[in-house]
């Protein structure tokens, strides 16, 4: 067994990058994962690395077929992202983008729910400047508002595991059920860096605001740790089912009406995130498989289309479908990876989807979900419709912009090129992805009634985009922004800022310009004349019992006002009043 | 986002942002012929995929649920129909009902 921690390996790389330069950089960059990779194929499954701290037991890494997955997965999408991100200078993304990955690879393998809360907690806190790397005031506050999701996570999963300790003195991370205050929490934590529904707008607001390099590295670790999280926390809860098949419906709604086309890509994010819920949801060893194995897949395929479009609005500035159109004849080969990246996500025969989302629908089906399945197979052909076609279609085909521009750069070529070759390989061998299932898999993607139907499904949905384009129904891309549950903080946290700034300064108005400087007024008068009202007050009876005449109790008691107001009672009279309030003090 | 707030994000890349004139070289879909030809090979793939599903009045198709829970899926053309009409009713729903409550100007959250 290898004694370095897996995660070591790409901060310790993340920590030399800042100090070197040119070649020697771009080497350290791509050799890095790969270092960590090598690492990693030499834990042994069962194995752990136990410690003591501060009388917590704690297991620092867990070993077994899960965690080894997407331990591989991870240095696999960081090597791809080296290789595209080879051509940037900006350190603060090379040193975020290996960190970050680092962050990722810790959070799969942690035994304990300490050991998850670090590194759930530096997974946000790395990636957060992969957007704050694009520089500019939008992607600086969609960056807070990430930050502001990530770190509520992080809290929730802190409280959970506190609780935990609380009841059962373990900080173990193993199977939990959502019957206890502690597992719920937890649950929540997961479930917003997964992008439940109403978590889910941290990753359509800040993924389109990252740099080109950024979204790519962003769209493969935080998702998919949260959904190794779930996988390991969670299979087989009812609940996930229910809320894997929302998530697979409500954003292709919102990504056939956006303009942004990596917003699209983040809204069919969620959708393919759905499927991976819904499979760890179901919980047979099929379901789970299909769930991780889509994860694997959904790396490598999203990954690939946020590169093609990262190279597009390199090259051009402009990632709005209504700014694009015609880079075919510019971007031939950016291009091509595309629409390979477009089929794996649509679930081609040959192509990668095809061989892990079936298997969760494959799941469905035997556990008897009608309309969880039909829901699927709803957002199966969305997902075509939305990622397959319209991606490539308005970026690189449609009407021409007039945009000339030139090839991406070789690295990135290059880099795409690995991704595509492995969706084509993954959807064309699967043997070799299965075997590195969590189960035993006993499934057979390619029988005659499953690629037939699968070939059905999305050409009439490619016949649909083509006929209602054909009509002018088609929805044209238009400059605009959809409205999502972001509103909510967005613009209510506007209100409550003017609303409190209304308030607030209405106090601080009346304060100072009423309350003020009449209670000082009132104070003064208090202080001015009290006594000699009290005083008027005390002896008016005496006077009377003297009977003495009106005018002259007037006129004592105008004297008595204007002795005070002069300060000209005599002493032996307020000495008289300090003795009588001494004696009042020494009584009580 | 408006382009003058945006500090280029290309500006920390070797080999960034390049804009060329256009060279005047037609392309494949510069002729509206291929686009046709394009659309023309669609249909009829379509059209072949559709009779395809009478391969299974030879062979068996294997459904997804146990027998008897949704027969509709083992009809002929199920997959076809169901990907188109979904489309359109995607699509529809989106453009009738998403854009009129949802769709605000862009610069909307800027102030």
């Amino acid at each position: 067994m290898s004694s370095l921690h897996p995660a070591l390996i790409l901060f310790a790389g993340a920590l030399i990058l800042p100090l070197l330069k040119g070649r020697v950089r771009k080497g350290v960059l791509v050799l890095t994962p790969l270092l960590g990779f090598l690492n990693v194929l030499m834990l042994e499954p069962g194995s752990g690395l136990p410690l003591v701290f501060m009388g917590f037991e704690l297991d620092l890494v867990r070993v077994d077929k899960l965690s080894l997955l997407f331990g591989y997965l991870f240095h696999l999408a960081a090597f791809l992202g080296a290789i595209y991100a080879l051509q940037v200078k900006d350190k603060t993304q090379l040193v975020s983008a290996l960190l970050y990955a680092g962050s990722a690879v810790g959070v799969v393998f942690a035994g304990d729910l300490l050991t998850l809360f670090v590194f759930w907690e530096l997974l946000a806190l790395t990636s957060v400047f992969l957007i704050w790397a694009r520089r500019s005031k939008t992607s600086f506050s969609s960056g807070l508002r990430y930050l502001l999701f990530h770190i509520s996570s992080g809290l929730f999963l802190l409280a959970g595991a506190a609780w935990q300790y609380y009841e059962t003195g373990s900080l173990a991370f193993e199977l939990m059920t959502l019957d206890g205050t502690s597992a719920r929490l937890i649950f929540l934590a997961f479930g917003i860096k997964c992008a439940f529904p109403f978590f889910h707008t941290w990753l359509v607001d800040s993924y389109p605001e990252a740099t080109p390099v950024g979204t790519v590295f962003l769209s493969s670790f935080t998702t998919k740790a949260a959904v190794y999280a779930l996988a390991r926390g969670f299979p087989g809860t009812e609940e996930l089912v229910i809320i894997g098949t929302v998530m697979a419906m409500f954003p292709i709604f919102f990504a056939v009406i956006e303009n942004d086309l990596r917003r699209v890509l983040g809204y069919s994010m969620i959708n393919q995130i759905g499927f991976m819920v819904v499979g760890i949801g179901i919980g047979t060893p099929l379901a789970i498989n299909g769930a991780v194995a889509h994860a694997f897949n959904d790396v490598i395929f999203k990954g690939l289309l946020f590169m093609t479009m990262g190279a597009v609005l390199l090259r051009t500035g402009k990632i709005k479908g209504t700014d694009l159109g015609g880079l075919y004849k510019s971007m031939p080969l950016t291009t091509g990876f595309c629409v390979v990246g477009a089929a794996s996500i649509s679930a081609f025969p040959l192509f990668s989807g095809f061989v892990s989302k079936s298997m969760v629908m494959a799941a469905a089906g035997q556990e008897g979900h009608l309309w969880v399945w039909l829901c699927l197979l709803f957002a199966s052909a969305g997902v075509f419709h939305h990622a397959g076609i319209k991606i490539p279609f308005f970026a690189f085909f449609a009407h021409d912009s007039g945009i000339r521009t030139k090839e991406a750069p070789f690295s990135m070529l290059v880099a795409m090129g690995l991704a595509a070759f492995l969706c084509i390989f993954n959807g064309t061998f699967p043997a070799f992805l299965y075997s590195l299932m969590p189960y035993q898999v006993d499934y057979a993607p390619y029988t005659l009634t499953h690629v037939v139907t699968q070939t059905q499904l999305l050409f009439f949905s490619a016949l649909a985009f083509t006929t209602l384009m054909l009509l002018r129904i088609y929805p044209p891309e238009l400059r605009s922004v959809n409205l999502d549950v972001d509103w909510f903080y967005r613009q209510g946290g506007r209100l409550v800022y003017r609303g409190s700034e209304i308030f607030l300064s209405g106090v601080n108005a009346f304060t100072f310009e009423d309350l003020l400087p009449r209670l000082v007024h009132r104070i003064r008068l208090f202080f001015k004349e009290a006594p000699s009202h009290l005083m008027v007050g005390l002896l008016t009876p005496v006077w009377i019992a003297q009977s003495k005449s009106r005018s002259e109790i007037l006129e004592k008691k105008q004297d008595y006002y204007e002795k005070a107001r002069l300060g000209a009672i005599p002493i032996g009279v307020t000495a008289c009043l300090a003795v009588l309030l001494l004696g009042i003090l020494f009584w009580f | 986002m408006t382009e003058k707030e945006d500090p280029q994000p290309w500006h920390d890349y070797d080999d960034g942002l390049v804009l060329l004139p256009d060279d005047g070289k037609k392309h494949v879909f510069d002729n509206p012929k291929n686009v046709r030809l394009a659309i023309r090979i669609l249909f009829v793939c379509c059209g072949i995929l559709f009779l395809l599903d009478s391969l299974f009045l030879l062979f068996h198709k294997h459904l997804s649920f146990a027998e008897d829970v949704f027969p509709a899926e083992g009809w002929f053309g199920f997959y076809g129909v169901y990907g188109f009409v979904a489309c359109v009713l995607l699509v529809l729903a989106a453009k009738h009902v998403m854009r009129t409550l949802l769709m605000r100007k862009e610069d909307y959250y800027d102030e």
